[in-house]
């Protein structure tokens, strides 16, 4: 952050170090949100799922935009980050698309078709 | 020279402090960016086959055989430390930028001191991983038990030798790459920044394991 923006000076720097220490509460409201969701066990398995990650999610932004200061960045940041999260979502669904028909059957079809005389 | 390098700096390499008229970034910056994103698709391979393995298999219950299903991860792993290390990570991470914000300020021995803070958190978090593994490895379960523990330590131990790694370069920026800071601070403080931000993906990626594998 050599080039001097706004957001670098000395009087806006103070100000960051009180917001630095508002993430960091927040950030351990949310760890212990998601432990005692987890604990109590009173959510179906897929409502964990995505309570965990919506949660997992918040927690990462916050990290996202204010520890690594993407919330005031330059746009070659953000266009190689565009691209990135395009290519992570391919990354982690494309194999799945191709299984979809096998989820959770693999291990019961394959018990079925022992017992086959 | 470019009418952008005017720093000294960037006489020798170009854009180490000032900003590259093609990015508006000195050039560290941009390359520890580009560095991350390919860190995204190292980890999201992984998660892939995560998902891809563990949604092959139905959750284990009363009845199905423990080698046919997939466990859940608060039935066998221990929430209080993966607890405790979340905390010690993200209190890492405010350290980190802490030590920049410092540095920004001119603040060399605060910075320092909030450096100094940062390895304590890492040798921590290792020191609660380790013992993590060891007991793992008391009870007989390796990569080869199961899959469940194959991701396990696949994806657990990716993220801590990425930890390792952080916790290297933050030893030197505190020791003898601190002396830079006597001659070009600004070249410093980009340093210290370029590593708090790859310090803090790292902690972004513990905040996606932590619920992944030991809470659900």
């Amino acid at each position: 952050m050599s080039d001097s923006h706004d957001h670098d000076s000395p009087e806006a720097i103070k100000k960051s170090l009180k917001t630095y220490w508002i993430i960091f509460g927040a950030l351990l409201v949310l760890t212990g949100t998601t432990v005692a969701a987890a604990e109590l066990h009173f959510l179906t398995f897929h409502q964990a799922i995505a309570l965990a990650m919506a949660i997992a999610v918040v927690k990462g932004a916050l990290v996202a935009l204010y520890f690594m200061h993407l919330i005031g960045e330059k746009k070659a940041i953000y266009a190689t980050l565009t691209l990135t999260v395009v290519l992570f979502f391919v990354c982690l669904f494309v194999p799945l698309f191709t299984e979809t028909e096998t989820y959770g059957r693999g291990i019961r079809r394959a018990s079925a078709e022992s017992h086959v005389p | 020279m470019s009418a952008h390098a005017k720093y000294a700096a960037d006489e020798a390499i170009p854009h180490t402090v000032g900003p590259n008229a093609e990015t508006g970034l000195y050039n560290g910056k941009f390359g520890i960016w580009l560095f991350l994103a390919s860190e995204v698709m190292l980890f999201g391979g992984l998660f892939s086959a995560y998902v891809l393995l563990r949604s092959g298999v139905p959750a284990c219950a009363p009845g199905v055989h423990e080698g046919a299903c997939w466990p859940h991860g608060y039935e066998i792993l221990s929430i209080p430390l993966a607890t405790l290390n979340t905390v010690v990570l993200i209190f890492s991470s405010v350290a980190v930028v802490m030590a920049w914000a410092n540095l920004k300020l001119k603040e060399f021995a605060k910075a320092k001191m909030w450096l100094w803070i940062t390895i304590l958190c890492s040798l921590a978090f290792l020191a609660v991983k380790s013992f993590e593994y060891g007991h793992k490895f008391e009870l007989g379960h390796f990569p080869r038990t199961h899959n469940f523990y194959a991701v396990y330590f696949t994806l657990t131990g990716l993220h801590g030798l990425h930890v390792v790694g952080g916790l290297v370069v933050f030893l030197y920026l505190v020791t003898k790459g601190a002396k830079m800071y006597e001659t070009e601070p600004e070249r410093y403080t980009n340093r210290v920044e370029c590593t708090g931000l790859y310090w803090h993906f790292v902690d972004l990626v513990w905040i996606f394991l932590f619920p992944s594998l030991y809470l659900l």
